[in-house]
């Protein structure tokens, strides 16, 4: 459960050219709903990702997730927070180079401290999820954009976190690999029940979702649910 | 978790071999070159202390130099030093003009300021308890023993029977010299195992045999007692070749002084009796002894110097050059230290993407620094160890063509090892700091 009351992010505040990127957004979105954001570039849409992704925290206004305030945390409390409720996917995939699927998507179970085995064991049931379950050993350098965007995927889902933070997931695949990514997380999301939350300036993709919200200049400016989608979800 | 970063910091490391080689080198140099030296160092000093210690630690020379030098300590160790580079048995002879040599003044005592045979009995009856012997040499200089072909290079000094107390030559055949030989003035001589081999057939009995002694000018014969076993000194560096080496040919010191004008004796060697600190309380008393003999001398004095108190201030001096010059190769250590430190930076702005992801996917700041302080310490490491093989070999591989046995310190060792990896800890913490500071929105957004 995220929810976002007025917040209101400024950059360079107090300064001559301070910028008001988001302008009192209130925004809620209950669990297991697979929400798209959209708008042009420089509507904001990137900053509201950092927010809710707990990669910064908003000038005013509170953002509770789960029922946790996160305004006031700390750096490492915030580290936490995305480590245990938050799975990024991003853009450019951003695997880190030089490690196998299987320890990148052990990744984030190292850094909460799980155990040898238990990691194995939960990074080798999500490559299977995805479909990679035939390289888990290959290197970043030796997959396909596809297959390495289902390894991210996979590395989203290795904490059980509440919600799915996809960044332009599609926006470096072809149309033919980038419909393949959505049907993942379709399917994580009528599986596994996951709350995704999807940032994409293609309308396409917001069609496939079952709310879309619109940004622009840093408002909301329109929020609706998705009409087709909702016959499709029950 | 600290055995998952190493395997971590180890395959980023593997992922750019040639880097990380590079850096290692810096480390690896300093390394090597502290443990070289330390290891030289130790060979040197060991090397230095067998061949002192094989004149006898017992041995305390007493000898006559101007009183107005009496404060200058390392020019009294001059008669041993003077010693070193002679073969085992000749301790004696590199000394025997200490006063002049060492006063850098021209003028000679006169006979009645040296050491006389009377003096040399008035101190064993004042020691009775500590005095074992007081050895005697007169140096008469090089020589030739020819016999048709064969030939056998010597150096030719006299001697008293106490003699052989001062230094630990090994008798083989015969006898050394006795006061009936130094009483009746005989051409008697002691000679090396070697001058046997050379001059005679082997299996000849050299005792009673007779040898020519061929000088600049003369030719002495002398009749062989005794025979002694040579052995070339390790820290002798020879030009000549081992065959032609000069080995030692001891006749009575009152044969070697006939004729001469100077009866007495310049410097003596007293052997004492009882352990290395009794030796260094009877230095002290010997000296205190002398100085009340030579009260009333206004020019010449008697300077008493014990072995023990001798090496102590030649290791000194040994050690602190080995210190400095270890301290300048701790210099590239530095200069290897600070490469590392260089390429650690290059490498967090290169995974400054990679250090974003990290952060997205819930790493602490103490993780990213624990990783990349956990990188900064393998290169050193690992440069350490290979350093330290290296550097023992070459340290080895010195010590063996100095002759000097090898010594390898553990706690040299150690303590680079972990010097070394302290190095990468120091110089790997700033550019850890900085990964960890990283920004983890302007971190994922760096191209």
């Amino acid at each position: 459960m995220i929810e976002i009351s007025n917040v209101i992010k400024k950059y360079y505040v107090g300064m001559p050219n301070e910028l008001t990127v988001l302008k009192d957004i209130c925004l809620s979105i209950p669990e297991g709903q697979f929400v798209s954001v959209v708008g042009a570039s420089g509507s904001g849409k990137s900053t509201l990702m950092n927010i809710i992704g707990a990669l910064d925290r908003p000038t005013s206004g509170t953002y509770v997730l789960d029922g946790v305030p996160l305004q006031e945390m700390t750096e490492n409390q915030l580290s936490e927070i995305r480590n245990k409720k938050i799975g990024f996917v991003f853009q450019t995939f951003n695997l880190i180079p030089r490690t196998t699927a299987l320890n990148n998507v052990e990744l984030p179970l190292f850094y909460m401290g799980a155990g040898k085995g238990e990691r194995r064991k939960k990074a080798e049931r999500l490559l299977e999820l995805v479909g990679m379950g035939d390289r888990m050993t290959h290197m970043p350098n030796e997959l396909s954009g596809g297959q390495k965007q289902r390894v991210a995927i996979a590395r989203a889902l290795a904490n059980d976190p509440a919600i799915i933070l996809a960044d332009e997931p599609t926006g470096a695949l072809d149309t033919q690999t980038g419909k393949l990514v959505m049907d993942i997380f379709l399917q994580i999301n009528r599986e596994e029940r996951k709350t995704i939350v999807l940032i994409t300036h293609n309308p396409e993709l917001a069609e496939q979702t079952e709310r879309i919200v619109t940004l622009s200049d840093g408002n909301i400016v329109s929020d609706h649910m998705n009409k087709k989608m909702e016959g499709a979800r029950v | 978790m600290i055995w998952e970063n190493v395997l971590l910091a180890i395959a980023s490391l593997r992922a750019n071999k040639m880097r990380a080689l590079l850096t290692m080198l810096g480390i690896i140099i300093g390394i090597t070159s502290v443990i070289a030296i330390v290891t030289i160092g130790n060979a040197m000093t060991a090397s230095v202390n067998n061949n002192l210690s094989s004149f006898g630690t017992n041995n305390i020379t007493v000898f006559i130099r101007e009183k107005s030098q009496n404060n200058f300590n390392i020019a009294g160790g001059i008669p041993f030093l003077g010693g070193v580079a002679r073969p085992a048995g000749g301790a004696g002879g590199g000394g025997r003009q200490p006063v002049v040599r060492g006063s850098g003044n021209t003028s000679r005592p006169e006979d009645s300021d040296l050491i006389s045979d009377e003096m040399i009995n008035q101190l064993k009856a004042e020691f009775p308890n500590n005095v074992a012997g007081v050895a005697l040499t007169n140096s008469v200089g090089s020589a030739t023993v020819k016999d048709g072909e064969k030939y056998a290079n010597i150096s030719a000094s006299g001697t008293n029977p106490d003699y052989l107390l001062s230094n630990n030559m090994n008798i083989l055949e015969g006898r050394y010299l006795n006061q009936s030989d130094m009483d009746n003035y005989r051409n008697v001589a002691v000679v090396s195992d070697k001058l046997v081999n050379s001059i005679f057939p082997s299996g000849t009995d050299p005792i009673s045999q007779q040898i020519k002694v061929y000088k600049t000018n003369t030719i002495e014969i002398y009749t062989i007692v005794g025979v002694y076993k040579y052995e070339a000194s390790s820290a002798q560096v020879s030009t000549v070749s081992e065959e032609d080496a000069t080995t030692n040919l001891y006749i009575p010191i009152t044969t070697s002084k006939l004729g001469a004008t100077q009866k007495n004796y310049s410097q003596i060697t007293v052997v004492a009796k009882g352990d290395s600190s009794s030796v260094v309380s009877f230095t002290t008393q010997m000296q205190a002894y002398f100085d009340d003999v030579y009260r009333t001398n206004t020019v010449w004095g008697a300077r008493v110097n014990s072995l023990e108190t001798q090496l102590n201030s030649i290791m000194d001096v040994l050690n602190s050059i080995k210190l400095a010059i270890a301290f300048i190769a701790g210099i590239s250590l530095l200069v290897g230290g600070i490469g590392v430190m260089n390429i650690m930076l290059v490498s967090v702005t290169e995974r400054t993407r990679e250090i974003g992801t990290r952060k997205a996917l819930g790493a602490k700041n103490f993780h990213i620094q624990f990783q990349f302080i956990t990188e900064a310490a393998i290169i050193s490491g690992i440069g350490g160890i290979i350093g330290i093989i290296l550097g023992t070999t070459v340290g080895a591989i010195v010590s063996v063509v100095l002759k000097a046995p090898v010594t390898v310190s553990i706690l040299v060792t150690l303590g680079s090892v972990l010097f070394s990896m302290g190095i990468g800890v120091f110089f790997g913490y700033y550019p850890a700091n900085k990964a960890a500071k990283l920004d983890p929105i302007e971190a994922l957004r760096y191209e």
